[in-house]
């Protein structure tokens, strides 16, 4: 059963004449252990797509479904709890709040869960340690780089035991390098079996996913079948010899 | 990839083995581009007979046992390639470019569609290469550098396909019957 589910969802703002549809009857299921990248042009509908499926905006129509739960038939404490406990968002702009350090930053969701403070900050460094960023732990974010930024927001968004990852353009304003960097963390993230959706308008990104879906005006038009492994992608290669 | 220089190149690291200077192109290249050995050897002979390289022994073809070393002309001639560029003046015939323009004037062909079938398949080929990455331990730089290359390369006409797609949409959106085909090919004159 897929982790995550979208069921017919659509979302429409405004009304009459000025009415925009910004969703229309989407259907799209991520899998647990698996990585979807949505792809589409600005004003496709991507963001509001993730914002539907974390739960932060209700849908017009339809039903998203988290681990078996439709959210529409959840209270809304039971939706929030879902938020803090099960969900986490990776933002391009890093979304970190200045006054707390690094483990601060990232322990912040287990503490807003009622955590008790001590074992929310040794969960928030485990986060840290698990991406590379142990000796950042006591660090504020204007004392960051913008990849160990995103690395913080990161491990926010994989502290504790959140199951399902939802991240908007995770590395819009990081060179290839870090961008690379993020993926390959919400990719190993994925291989701990947490279900994750990317969205994207960079090809580069939606590459590293296992499906990559194209969105446009508001529906799913296309998507890729599973890429064949790396071997079959040498052999197509020139060169007979395998690499080393 | 040029065999004359990519064989200076690894000369000027030090004299070398007909052999090695094979396996060490076969290993840097091999996975990537296409390689006749015999072209090694023969490449090693035509630089000799240039005297851009020179051998311990020169009255006997260029073979897997004989010792070569780079001459001055040689640096000289590897120098000037490296720093080089090559010529992009001349935009290539892209045929992906071309079946796009040619879509704008099939009548009952979507466009938008065509471009889609051929994202597509580019972002499909870039999963396969990204595949390539995800193994950090195992991603040497040269492998590294070449992969890196593909996904650009792939990656950039994704970008155009993207902003064609754009373009298409906002062109029908203002003027649905403008024929593009005779103002591109006007301007295009006009820049000559």
């Amino acid at each position: 059963m897929s982790y995550l589910e979208l069921r017919r969802v659509s979302k429409s703002y405004g009304a009459g004449a000025t009415e925009v549809h910004a969703l229309s009857a989407l259907d799209l299921a991520v899998e647990r252990g698996s990585l979807v990248a949505v792809m589409g042009p600005s004003g496709s509908g991507k963001s509001t797509l993730l914002t539907i499926a974390g739960s932060l905006e209700e849908p017009s129509s339809g039903e998203v479904v988290i681990d078996g739960n439709a959210l529409s038939s959840m209270s809304r404490n039971d939706k929030a709890r879902l938020r803090r406990r099960t969900v986490g968002y990776v933002f391009q702009d890093f979304n970190l709040l200045a006054g707390l350090t690094a483990a601060e930053n990232a322990s912040l969701p287990l503490e807003l869960d009622g955590i008790s403070a001590k074992t929310a900050h040794l969960a928030g460094v485990a986060a840290l340690e698990e991406l590379g960023l142990a000796d950042r732990a006591t660090h504020y974010p204007d004392e960051l780089s913008g990849g160990e930024r995103q690395r913080v927001a990161i491990a926010r968004a994989i502290v504790g035991e959140r199951s399902l990852l939802l991240a908007d353009e995770p590395s819009g304003a990081l060179d290839s390098t870090n961008s690379e960097a993020v993926m390959r963390m919400i990719l190993t993230a994925c291989h701990r079996g947490v279900a994750a959706m990317v969205v994207t308008h960079d090809a580069q990104l939606a590459a590293w996913a296992d499906r990559v879906v194209f969105i446009r005006d508001g529906r799913i038009v296309d998507q890729t079948v599973p890429p064949p492994t790396p071997e079959s992608l040498v052999a197509h290669l020139p060169a007979p010899s395998p690499r080393r | 990839m040029s065999v004359r220089h990519a064989l200076l190149a690894f000369l000027s690291e030090g004299p070398n083995y007909g052999l090695q200077l094979r396996q060490e192109f076969e290993e840097s290249t091999g996975e990537v581009w296409p390689l006749n050995v015999g072209q090694v050897y023969t490449t090693l002979q035509r630089l000799e007979r240039d005297e851009l390289i020179e051998s311990d022994d020169r009255g006997e073809d260029a073979g897997p046992q004989k010792v070569f070393h780079i001459t001055e002309a040689g640096r000289k001639e590897l120098d000037t390639w490296l720093s080089t560029p090559p010529d992009m003046t001349e935009p290539p015939r892209d045929e992906l470019v071309i079946k796009v323009l040619a879509a704008l004037r099939v009548p009952d062909v979507s466009v938008h569609d065509v471009i889609q079938v051929h994202r597509r398949y580019l972002v499909e080929l870039m999963q396969q290469w990204t595949r390539l990455k995800e193994d950090e331990a195992d991603f040497d730089l040269t492998f590294a550098l070449v992969v890196d290359a593909e996904l650009f390369r792939l990656d950039s006409i994704v970008r155009w396909l993207d902003t064609a797609d754009g373009r298409v949409k906002r062109a029908a959106l203002e003027a649905p019957s403008a024929k593009p085909g005779p103002l591109i090919r006007r301007r295009l004159v006009a820049r000559r």
